[in-house]
């Protein structure tokens, strides 16, 4: 840094009696307080993707309460294998993401690596699974529009199309995010390999880790909503 | 790590790292919440099939929230965004409903 200053003057001296860690922004007093603001920010983000999803889920809520028969029947052309094995994988990943930010916490870099490809792994493993189930419902004509067949029960078609509607979007838009974690998860492998994280500095990991967390969450909900609905009472 | 930075340890963030027993556990509970939601799904309680589903999930969600977020060893600000997005959820659901469960002309 040179002495001088553009006009001339002799520079302020620095305020702080000693230097920034690399990773600490400017208007944070320390790392700290630098943690709490992004921890506090990432759950206001959340809380306005519990709302996104919220808004979805209480449409389903309440078709689901109009038409009960045809959201049971809708349900049972579902994988519920394939659902059931899908919610494990996604769990398994959050335990391996919060087993990343643990080892970040601990100074691990090779774990740390290693723990985020696993998330890596077995989230490319649900979307894959997930590939597999779009493939099947698409050529049963389970994609609604104009070329939907279902034709067991005709009088209930049209609900079943609806309901088949809300598992596309909802399954969709949970597809997404994963899609986007994916990205977030090689960007923090990057930076966890080039030995960014420590003790003092390992936020960028957990909140990572609070937005993949909240995509199993919403899978959480989702796979009894759409797999496992009872037979209401028809027969 | 940039140790050529010299910069005062008493300003690291307060850590909390979680026993791997813990993580463990959670990821257990979790794992045996979803045989038993999809166990549940298979006999039928008759009105008690949803709630049970319903609680089974939020259990899930609630330990992942707590212990996987960390939400457990957080701030209590950030327990109030943590519950008020909640707060906000139901008023959504409470709300909506009271609107369509009370159209006692329509029959559902």
């Amino acid at each position: 840094m040179s002495d001088i200053t553009l006009d001339g003057t002799a520079p302020v001296p620095h305020a702080e009696p000693h230097a920034h860690h690399p990773f600490l922004q400017h208007h944070f007093e320390d790392l700290g307080q630098q943690h709490e603001a992004s921890t506090l920010g990432m759950w206001m983000f959340l809380s306005t993707e519990i709302l996104f999803f919220g808004g979805v889920l209480c449409a389903y809520w309440i078709y689901r309460v109009m038409y009960p028969e045809a959201w049971a029947l809708a349900a049972e052309q579902q994988n519920k294998l394939f659902g059931g094995i899908n919610t494990i994988v996604l769990i398994i990943s959050s335990l391996t993401m919060a087993l990343a930010v643990r080892n970040a916490q601990l100074g691990r870099r090779k774990a740390t690596v290693g723990m985020l490809f696993a998330t890596l792994v077995f989230g490319s493993t649900f979307l894959a699974i997930k590939s597999i189930e779009y493939w099947q419902h698409y050529h049963e004509g389970l994609f609604p529009g104009i070329h939907f067949t279902w034709n067991e029960v005709p009088a209930l078609a049209p609900k079943v199309q609806l309901f088949m509607t809300f598992y596309w979007s909802m399954t969709g838009l949970h597809a997404l995010h994963m899609v986007i974690g994916a990205g977030l998860l090689l960007w923090m492998m990057m930076r966890a390999w080039r030995g960014d994280f420590g003790p003092e500095y390992y936020g960028p990991v957990e909140i990572m880790g609070l937005y993949w967390h909240f995509v199993d969450i919403v899978w959480i909900f989702l796979f009894p909503f759409l797999y496992l609905i009872h037979g209401v009472h028809h027969g | 790590m940039a140790d050529e930075h010299d910069y005062a340890p008493a300003h690291a963030p307060h850590i909390h790292v979680t026993p791997m027993w813990i993580y463990i556990a959670v990821f257990l509970a979790l794992a045996v919440g979803t045989l038993l939601t999809w166990w549940v799904s298979t006999i039928d309680l008759g009105w008690m099939n949803t709630p049970i589903a319903l609680l089974i999930a939020t259990i899930k969600a609630v330990l992942v929230i707590l212990f996987f977020m960390h939400v457990i060893h957080s701030t209590r600000l950030t327990w109030v965004v943590v519950i008020a997005s909640f707060l906000w959820l139901g008023v959504l659901f409470v709300l909506t409903f009271a609107d369509y469960l009370t159209r006692i002309w329509q029959i559902y």
